[in-house]
């Protein structure tokens, strides 16, 4: 009984907003490319990458920005690059994201040892972590001030993208033309957008996002790298992406539900569930969404024929 | 005497393959006036509009608009000039809005979106040409009608002068076409000049000024519509040149293997199908004449358990196959060589043996202790091929590497070797050349002189005249005659069916 | 020389080039970074052929990748792009080791182990399968998650169900005698694991060439749209192929873990499913390639573990071979212009040709 009030606890609550955090980023990266139309499912090696060299640049320039910017660049630099091998070589989109994932998993492990001489964790290096913040009058309320203040700034970053991306998406120009060479690439050719340009926008903003929550895993909270310290993040959110329906508002929410599972398998200590099966619940979380998901979509789509 | 606000001259156009789609053709259009581009399907109409659009670079050839020169390398200098095309296939994106649509592309950049100045900028240009549509709907909610007037209007607010319409009305109802050319005839009197690719006759008749008839990838001129009769014009259009001899045997129709009893198909909201009732009996090939388009692939598809949901009966050999599946379909003895020979007629990076056994992989003399017996599937191709003469380096060779006839001939082979009871051939001979459609044709018709029953649906009437025995025509999805000797048929009369000027008497009409 | 050959031949100089240009990423690399590159670049690329074991642990790395490439081949072949074979082959270990701990008769044990393994690992492959053949849920992603859920599930399973307490750390009890799959070749791991391995290679390549379900995996394939007209039942093909798939990765964890080790030790998963969509993407899903693309990366793993070991060279270097490797095999466009060339002059020859002939 006890155990089921800990998650209404401010401090639970707290913990939902602090670990959706990469996962939001990456949901949101996912929705700009899946409505550019070139979703690929990379996003893992995104994230490996800017969180290792988030950590280096920052322990290098002893600066949080300069770390930041190194893995924001360097994200990019990957989200380009796919987008490089799916449009100009044709490689199929899959694949490239394949390759790409192997290519981080080993690559930044690779990295790590030379920089750092060690294989597992980054600790040797002094890098830096993104400040938390405590809002003035917001930390004052009872409760709700416990949960939404001191988060990390990058935390509050996370959630201000959420309007921007729907403002990036509906209220400019080549968020329209991004739109439209998602949904009908030939419509927009035909109105002489072009669909590579347009799509190569689409992947540095989607990187950008995605490397934040790279940078978050680890500049956010606990201040280094370790291998392959995203565990499926980059999938999770690609998941959320797929229930949100495409559109920033629903990604958040979908998101949310996500990391209320990763919280509570962080949570949950007691004997009485095993850990193992407790770990389970983000990814069947995903499953089961998926299930009911894809059933509403094909009603829907029912619907509309009709 | 208005100018003339567009000259194409002499446009030849040949594709990488050979195909002469235009052949020094020439085409005059009149400022302010609706000029019709008729013609059958693969006449060229098409081509001649890409050309214009700058989608497809023409071999020989020059265009003058206004008076001057141009070069239109591709679709914005086509837009640049005043030229606005509406495609057949819609090209929209469905989740946005109208007016997002309508304002797509005219402007790039981190600038603001106004949806509001779009919304208002789409309801003026709508005002100004009495289209009547919202602005704010999305573009999937709309009925076919509305989101053709969303493309008319895209086209117009690009500052089209000319518009080109290809075949507007097919995926239209008759009261939706009716709306569209009280359109047409406003944005004409805002001094517009249109452009009217069509196949239907009736409707050309009725609002357009000039045509140009195109056959075979040539122009057989151009006159005023009030010159020349319907029935002068579609002999033109479909009138026979090359006149074929089959020898036919006098078919002796057995049982019925197919019946049809008041099929109706709908898709969209429109009746692709309506109420069509036919039979076809063993040792007897029933045509089906009309133009592409009509609803005669459905009605393959449907025959053939690719779709399902229909209104009405379907019996073949007497069995309702409602609720079967392809393969019992098949089973039942029914073979089908599809009209769209490269989505569904064969696997394009397959050998041509793998093409030519896929319907009986798995039967009993070609499976040998659970492995498929590949001797045998082998000297099946091989005798196959070579029965049908496919010009090929080796059954092992990969079926892309034919021509569209080979191509076909795999397809006819593989359809008509499986000793079926039934056989739907849709447009058996399109893009064939004349040695293999002779071919096809003379083994469609040995396979009904030795008593199977054959569904020709085809749009050429060489063809539809010389290999049937009894024969219908579809037109808007209706049979709106029924004949029951093919060679009574007067091939004016048959065009003008075709074309939708005539129709029989439904009684007479029960095929 | 036809249009056919030419492409072939593409295809094998694409591959040639893509291993070359990934090698000499490597060797750039290395050059970088050992302060014996020569030294380096030895153990690397002969490394494995220095001692017996050496040789042996290539062979031995081999066995698990025959069953999880000849899995993956089979579903890749039917375009479903299913990721769990990862799954398929942890938890068919671990289902493995749940018949492996008990008595059992010799000769059967094994068996029943392998058989139990298998199917353990198709579950872990149909549940994708379905979601995607009920729901439309595209199995990328399901794929993915049902390899997390696998793995914890088979963790699960061995800390609660099988656990050694009296072992000093967290593995299973250890298997019996009778389960185990002996090695035979001396003074290396080699266990006849490898005989299966083989058989399924050959029985993988006559299930996907010569059988009629094969027929319709590839078919499928290659043109959905033609095998609904054809009359093959898509959504069954879907269905099997992966259960297949799966059923072979799980073979291949049982095999594994029963050929290399005394208990199950394994703390998650092993990458073994990813290793085989690699060796299945190399080998162009083709079965009967399989052995070789996995000697293939398997050489070049073991010279880097060598390397590593040796030097001052860290083993992950391979995994920047193994993707440039796939990037560019995949890449159509990657000597694209040079093939559309070749084939335009070779029909443009054939047609003077036939002119003559004719003329």
């Amino acid at each position: 009984m006890a155990e089921v009030l800990t998650f209404f606890s401010p401090d639970f609550l707290f913990s939902v907003i602090r670990v959706s955090t990469p996962l939001l980023f990456v949901a949101l990266a996912a929705m700009i490319s899946k409505r550019a139309g070139i979703m690929h499912i990379a996003f893992e090696s995104i994230m490996l990458w800017a969180a290792l060299w988030g950590v280096i640049g920052s322990a290098m320039s002893q600066s949080v920005v300069v770390g930041l910017i190194s893995g924001v660049v360097f994200g990019v630099f990957i989200s380009v690059s796919i987008g490089f091998f799916s449009m100009k070589m044709k490689t199929d989109l899959i694949l490239a994201s394949i390759a790409f994932n192997t290519l981080a998993t080993g690559g930044t492990v690779f990295v790590l040892y030379l920089v750092c001489r060690d294989k597992g964790i980054s600790s040797s290096l002094k890098s830096l972590v993104c400040p938390q913040i405590s809002i003035p009058i917001l930390r004052k309320i009872p409760f709700l001030g416990q949960v939404l203040s001191g988060h990390n700034i990058l935390t509050y970053l996370a959630f201000v993208c959420v309007p921007l991306c729907y403002f990036l998406l509906y209220k400019t120009q080549i968020g329209l033309s991004l739109r439209a060479v998602g949904e009908n690439p030939d419509a927009a050719e035909s109105v002489g957008i072009s669909v590579t340009k347009t799509r190569y926008f689409a992947l540095i903003v989607s990187g950008v996002l995605a490397a934040l929550g790279g940078c978050f895993m680890s500049m956010g909270y606990l201040p280094w790298f370790t291998r392959a310290m995203t565990a499926g993040r980059g999938f999770i959110g690609i998941a959320a992406q797929n229930i949100g329906g495409g559109e920033p508002l629903g990604t958040l929410l979908a998101t949310l539900i996500f990391g209320l599972a990763d919280a509570m398998s962080n949570t949950i200590q007691s004997g009485k569930i095993p850990t193992e099966i407790i770990q389970m619940i983000p990814y069947a979380t995903t499953l089961l969404s998926m299930v009911f998901y894809s059933g509403k979509k094909i009603t829907k789509r029912r619907k509309v024929k009709k | 005497m208005e100018p003339n606000i567009l000259e194409m001259n002499h446009i030849t156009k040949i594709y990488p393959n050979g195909f002469v789609a235009n052949d020094n053709v020439t085409l005059t259009a009149k400022k302010g006036e609706i000029h019709a581009l008729i013609g059958e399907n693969g006449a060229g109409k098409t081509t001649l509009m890409k050309v214009l659009f700058g989608i497809e670079k023409p071999d020989k050839g020059e265009i003058i608009f206004n008076g001057e020169k141009v070069e239109i390398k591709n679709p914005a200098d086509a837009i640049a000039l005043g030229i606005g095309m509406v495609h057949q296939h819609f090209m929209l994106a469905s989740s946005l809005s109208v007016a997002e649509n309508i304002v797509l592309g005219l402007d790039n950049g981190f600038k603001r979106f106004d949806l509001k100045k779009a919304i208002e900028k789409t309801k003026s240009m709508a005002k100004k040409y009495g289209i009547e549509i919202d602005p704010e709907e999305k573009v999937q909610n709309l009925s076919v009608g509305n989101k053709q007037r969303v493309e008319i209007l895209k086209a117009l607010t690009r500052g089209a002068k000319v518009l080109i319409l290809d075949e507007p009305t097919a995926v239209l109802t008759p009261q939706e076409s009716e709306d569209l050319f009280v359109q047409l005839k406003q944005i004409k009197e805002q001094g517009h000049t249109i452009i009217f690719i069509s196949h239907k006759l009736k409707e050309i008749t009725s609002f357009c000024d000039r045509l140009t008839v195109l056959k075979m990838g040539r122009s057989l001129g151009e006159m005023d519509v009030g010159c020349m009769s319907e029935r002068e014009i579609s002999h033109l259009m479909v009138g026979r040149e090359v006149l074929l001899n089959y020898e036919k045997p006098i078919s002796i129709p057995k049982e019925k293997v197919l019946e049809i009893k008041n099929l109706t198909y709908i898709r969209n909201g429109k009746k692709v199908i309506n109420d069509v009732s036919f039979s076809v009996h063993g040792g007897e090939i029933l045509g089906i004449a009309g133009v592409e388009g009509n609803g005669q692939r459905e009605l393959a598809e449907l025959v053939s358990g690719l779709l399902k949901n229909y209104e009405g009966t379907i019996l073949v050999s007497g069995n309702d196959i409602s609720r079967d599946t392809v393969r019992m379909i098949r089973e039942t003895g029914v073979s089908h060589i599809p009209e769209d020979r490269m989505t569904y007629g064969v696997v394009k990076n397959a050998s041509i043996m793998e093409n030519i056994i896929a319907d009986r992989y798995y039967k009993k003399p070609f499976i040998k202790n659970a492995l498929l017996d590949i001797p045998k599937l082998r000297s099946l191709a091989n005798n196959l091929v070579a029965e049908y003469t496919v010009k090929c380096d080796d059954i092992d060779q990969e079926i892309r590497m034919l021509s569209g006839g080979n191509m076909q001939k795999v397809v006819v082979a593989r359809e008509l070797s499986s000793s079926p009871k039934l056989i739907i051939a849709n447009q058996p001979t399109r893009g064939v050349d004349v040695g293999a459609s002779e071919i096809i044709r003379n083994s469609l018709i040995n396979m009904r002189t030795n008593g199977a029953g054959v569904l020709l649906v085809s749009a050429d009437l060489n063809e539809v005249l010389d290999v049937s025995d009894r024969l219908i025509v579809m037109y808007g999805g209706e049979i709106v005659a029924s004949f029951p000797s093919a060679k009574a048929v007067d091939e004016h009369e048959l065009g003008e069916f075709m074309l939708g000027i005539k129709k029989q008497d439904m009684k007479e009409g029960q095929a | 020389m036809s249009v056919r050959k030419i492409e072939t031949r593409f295809d094998i100089l694409r591959l040639l080039l893509a291993v070359f240009l990934a090698m000499g990423v490597a060797v750039v690399i290395i050059l970088f970074l050992s302060d014996d590159p020569q030294l380096s670049l030895k153990y690397l690329l002969l490394g494995p052929l220095t001692t017996k074991r050496r040789f042996g642990n290539v062979i031995e790395s081999v066995i698990p990748l025959l069953f999880t490439g000849v899995g993956v081949c089979i579903m890749y072949s039917a375009n479903q792009t299913n990721m769990a074979a990862e799954g398929s082959f942890f938890l068919g270990g671990v289902f493995a080791t749940a018949i492996a701990i008990r008595t059992m008769p010799p000769v059967i044990h094994p068996i029943l182990c392998i058989l139990f393994g298998g199917i353990a690992g198709s579950f872990v492959t149909m549940i994708p399968a379905l979601l995607y053949t009920r729901f439309g849920a595209r199995p990328v992603v399901s794929s993915l998650m049902m390899n997390h859920i696998a793995s914890s599930l088979g963790i699960f399973m061995i800390n609660y169900l099988f656990f050694d307490a009296s072992a000093g750390f967290t593995c299973s009890l250890p298997f019996q005698k009778t389960a185990k799959l002996p090695v035979f070749v001396s003074k290396t791991s080699i266990h006849i694991g490898i005989f299966i391995g083989v058989f399924v290679v050959i029985m993988g390549w006559f299930y996907l060439y010569r059988s009629k379900n094969g027929y319709e995996i590839r078919t499928v394939g290659k043109n959905v749209s033609f095998a609904k007209y054809i009359g093959i039942s898509v959504p069954s093909v879907i269905i099997y192929c992966q259960v297949i798939g799966g059923f072979l990765a799980g073979m291949g964890g049982a095999v594994e873990v029963l050929g290399m080790y005394n208990r199950f030790q394994y703390q998650g998963l092993t990458n073994h499913g990813f290793d085989g969509i690699l060796v299945a993407i190399i080998a162009k899903y083709n079965p009967a390639m399989v052995p070789f693309s996995a000697l293939f990366l398997s050489y070049v793993r073991v010279g880097a573990d060598i390397m590593s070991r040796m030097t001052d060279v860290p083993v992950e270097i391979v995994y920047v071979v193994q993707s440039v490797i796939i990037l560019f095999v995949t890449a159509e466009r990657f000597l694209g212009g040079l093939k559309h060339k070749s084939i335009v002059r070779e029909i443009e020859r054939s047609m003077a040709q036939e002119e003559k002939a004719n003329g």
